[in-house]
């Protein structure tokens, strides 16, 4: 085995490099965004309409406080206030959960109108509003997928706080799981927009 | 009289946990990078054997001893795992991982448990890749390339191959956070920026573009395998998408892979010059900066691949002349390892033949990517045989040959043991020609307009193809020599001390093969620059 | 850099936090009301220059970059050039076929 050593600085920034490459795995979705919506203004307007504007924002608003509960969750923990870190991050769960759900309905009903890659309606509509819902399905879709992974994750931790295994001395965990989860919602403050509010 | 008891083992027998699970479980960076080489290598002679056998097809125009089908997958299949499970990690995953952490002075990289998940990263996308030629209705046919709309289309395993190539693009990725993070925080004590090794500087580089380039492959491969499950028409220009945006996504990543390839390999070469001419590295910010410098111009050039696509003239126009600037560093390189040799006290040892025939090689290689550059040139030059000896010339004459350097170099270290010199070099004399008469064959065939992946060829093109592959089987028995070499060497060569070679760096500087934690109790502390031979007196063996 | 210096970061007071929250909530309000006014193509830069607003805040202060060391932000900076060249010069292309 390894020596043991302990870098607290450098766990976190290896975080940081490791978000940057989401990052960069969600900007070729958005490059193919901007191409297509360069090349069918119109289309991706109509298509935008299609969308329901309250579930997007409700779920805009859902992450942008699940995004402050779990900040609020480090500061809790390194105040020593373990009580308080681990119902904060229960409840930065609950939101994601929330989110999940609210995608199921919109999703649910968007596949029920026959919107779905690949289907035949959809290709009817023309190649403008196939291109946008394609991009929609894979982006989102990736989004929920690291939605998923991001809450497991702060699951997983908010247990080891429990535990004892996370303390007010040691938290990097509890960090590197946070920074994952203000990825996920940074990635939507982007998604938001450019699928649901194009006019 | 040499000495051939290996007394003290170091790290393969001083470990926590015995057995195979010591190794399987180890987070011990020296571990884990001899499990790599293991794999590593045997991954390469699978490749070198396909490669073997696309040539004995084109010994004759027609079919000779497989069916165009069969061709296809043959060359996919050799470019797969030669680019992804040999070039690829070669060099970073493992003589990065042998060596960075001892030439920082360090005792092991900053995540070594992710260090040990990047290798089953790569076990898991090696089985993959196994499973995909294999299974099913075989072997993908597409190119290592994966081009929409036929590898959308095609029943052959494209989406399981998709999948081996994303996780050995997770291996790299992981491994690139690791090298980037030990660089910056472990340190020892004494060692600057300007006292690192220039295979630390190279290996930095290389890390950063893994980080930011292999990501953009995993998207495209994530999105190849939702639409050959979902038919959504991504890139159906039918259905709204653009096939040329896959190549775009795609090249965004597999151009700065190349200098994924090389940059460890021109890092393995500013190792040895120095120590073999017994100077120091000249113009070491030079050299250190031009390494990250081509990691950012190797981000700029990708659609220079895609002259011949039908993107815009303006598009054009940018990638050729953004790719002659990046040439500019690599010659920067070239310059001062020749500068290094004069008035130099050479030794031609095995190592140092390699990184002169790498230098040789690659600078044939880089000439060669100039001519493509131009985008009037590469119209016609595009998809030809010039094409295949070019890449050839950079990535196995290149970076092939700074392998077999590091493998000569530090096989020593990190075995304890010295393989036989003689035979060394008569097999990298039959490899150096056996490899130039191949691909400079090519280059001319290329010229002269015969097209790569045809199984088959105009009976003009005969001649050069009969000569290249004969030349094929003088490298075949060049490698086989080496191989057996070295592995002799390994087993029962003439046991070495600290510092066989006379080098300068910290890796030198403890025992053969190191001990677990490298530096004993004692973390280091380094007051002397990485090629500064005064003092420093090669062991005999 | 030696790993044994770790100085423990301070920690964000709740109320930071929770008026930053403020702020993110109002910039969402402002995306939807000003996506329903017709701009015409200015609608989609606005559109990202807010969420590049939002996205700062969440940056610096929710994910505590404005705390972290310089190489941090550095990091940052190589991130944001590599994908402005990534999608720059794909529209080289793109704007001109």
């Amino acid at each position: 085995m390894s020596i043991e050593h302990r870098d607290d600085t450098g766990a976190r920034f290896g975080m940081w490099l490791f978000l940057y490459t989401e990052v960069i795995l969600f900007s070729g979705l958005f490059i193919l965004y901007a191409v297509s919506l360069a090349r069918h203004p119109h289309e991706f307007a109509e298509a935008s309409h299609k969308l329901n504007i309250y579930f997007g924002t409700v779920n805009t608003l859902v992450l942008l406080t699940s995004s402050l509960t779990i900040a609020l969750a480090i500061t809790a923990i390194q105040r020593n206030k373990i009580r308080q870190t681990i119902i904060l991050s229960v409840i930065t769960i609950v939101l994601a959960i929330v989110f999940l759900i609210n995608k199921y309905f919109e999703w649910s009903a968007e596949i029920g109108h026959g919107i779905y890659p690949g289907s035949e309606h959809l290709a009817e509509m023309g190649p403008g509003i196939t291109v946008f819902f394609n991009l929609y399905y894979f982006t989102a879709g990736l989004h929920g997928l690291h939605v998923l992974i991001g809450s497991s994750l702060i699951g997983v931790v908010a247990i080891l706080v429990a535990k004892g295994k996370v303390t007010s001395d040691r938290y990097t965990l509890l960090e590197n799981s946070a920074l994952y989860w203000h990825l996920v919602d940074l990635v939507w403050i982007f998604l938001f927009p450019l699928y649901y509010l194009i006019l | 009289m040499t000495e051939t008891t290996l007394t003290n083992k170091g790290f393969y027998t001083d470990s926590p946990r015995s057995g195979i699970l010591g190794w399987l479980l180890s987070t011990d960076h020296k571990r884990i990078g001899i499990m790599y080489l293991c794999c590593i290598l045997a991954m390469f002679i699978v490749a070198a054997c396909l490669g073997l056998l696309i040539r004995l097809e084109l010994i004759a125009p027609g079919v000779t001893i497989m069916k165009a089908q069969t061709y296809n997958a043959t060359f996919t299949v050799h470019g797969i795992i030669m680019i992804f499970l040999f070039i690829i990690p070669s060099v970073p995953a493992a003589f990065g991982n042998l060596v960075l952490p001892i030439q920082l002075g360090a005792r092991d990289v900053s995540f070594p448990k992710v260090n040990l998940l990047s290798w089953y990263c790569y076990v898991i996308g090696a089985i993959l890749a196994v499973v995909a030629i294999f299974s099913g209705d075989g072997a993908p046919d597409t190119g290592w390339t994966f081009y929409v709309p036929f590898s959308t289309q095609t029943h052959t395993n494209v989406s399981l191959a998709a999948l081996a190539a994303f996780m050995l693009g997770m291996s790299s990725i992981l491994t690139g956070i690791n090298f980037v993070t030990t660089i910056h925080r472990l340190r020892a004590k004494g060692m600057t920026w300007g006292r690192l090794p220039m295979f630390v500087w190279s290996l930095y580089a290389t890390a950063w573009i893994q980080v930011l380039a292999t990501p953009m492959l995993g998207i495209t491969l994530v999105l190849v395998i939702l639409e050959r499950t979902f038919g959504a028409g991504l890139f159906d220009a039918a259905r709204g998408g653009d096939p040329v945006m896959f190549q775009h996504l795609f090249w965004i990543y597999s151009h700065p892979a190349v200098y994924i390839m090389i940059l460890p390999g021109m890092g393995v070469i500013s190792e040895i010059i120095p120590t073999f001419a017994r100077k120091p590295l000249f113009g070491y910010w030079a050299v250190a900066v031009s390494s990250l410098t081509i990691a950012f111009a190797g981000s700029l050039v990708w659609a220079h691949h895609m002259y011949t696509s039908g993107m815009s003239d303006f598009a054009i126009l940018v990638f050729s002349f953004l790719t002659f600037i990046v040439a500019i560093p690599s010659a920067i390189k070239v310059f001062n390892w020749i500068t290094t040799l004069y008035k130099g006290s050479i030794q031609l040892a095995p190592p140092m033949l390699f990184a002169l025939g790498f230098i040789f090689n690659f600078s044939i290689g880089g000439l060669g990517g100039l001519a493509l550059g131009a985008a009037a040139a590469d119209i016609h030059l595009h998809d030809t045989y010039f094409v295949v000896g070019h890449f050839h010339y950079t990535m196995f004459g290149g970076l092939g040959f700074a392998f077999f350097a590091a493998l000569h170099y530090w096989l020593p270290k990190y075995t304890g043991r010295m393989y036989n010199h003689r035979i060394a070099v008569i097999a990298f004399a039959l490899l150096f020609v056996g490899f130039n008469v191949t691909y400079m064959a090519m280059q001319a065939v290329g010229i002269q307009g015969m097209p790569r992946r045809y199984y088959d060829y105009l009976p003009e093109f005969t001649t050069l193809n009969v000569v290249a592959t004969l030349g094929s089987w003088v490298m075949a028995i060049g490698l086989i020599m080496m191989f057996y070499n070295l592995w002799r060497g390994v087993r029962k060569g003439a046991v070495v001390g600290n510092n066989p070679w006379g080098a300068a760096t910290l890796e030198w500087q403890i025992p053969s093969p190191p001990p677990m934690d490298n530096f004993g109790p004692e973390d280091p502390v380094v007051t002397k620059g990485p090629y500064d031979f005064k003092g420093v007196v090669a062991d005999e063996y | 850099m030696s790993a044994h210096e770790e100085h423990k970061h301070e920690p964000v007071p709740y109320r930071t936090f929770v008026l930053i929250w403020v702020a993110l909530l109002i910039l969402t309000v402002v995306t939807v009301v000003v996506s329903r006014i017709h701009l015409g193509a200015l609608n989609i830069w606005v559109a990202l220059v807010i969420a590049s607003c939002k996205s700062s805040l969440v940056i610096f202060i929710f994910m505590h970059l404005k705390q972290e060391s310089r190489l941090f932000k550095l990091g940052l900076l190589t991130l944001l050039v590599i994908l402005a060249i990534f999608v720059g010069l794909t529209f080289t292309d793109i704007l001109y076929r």
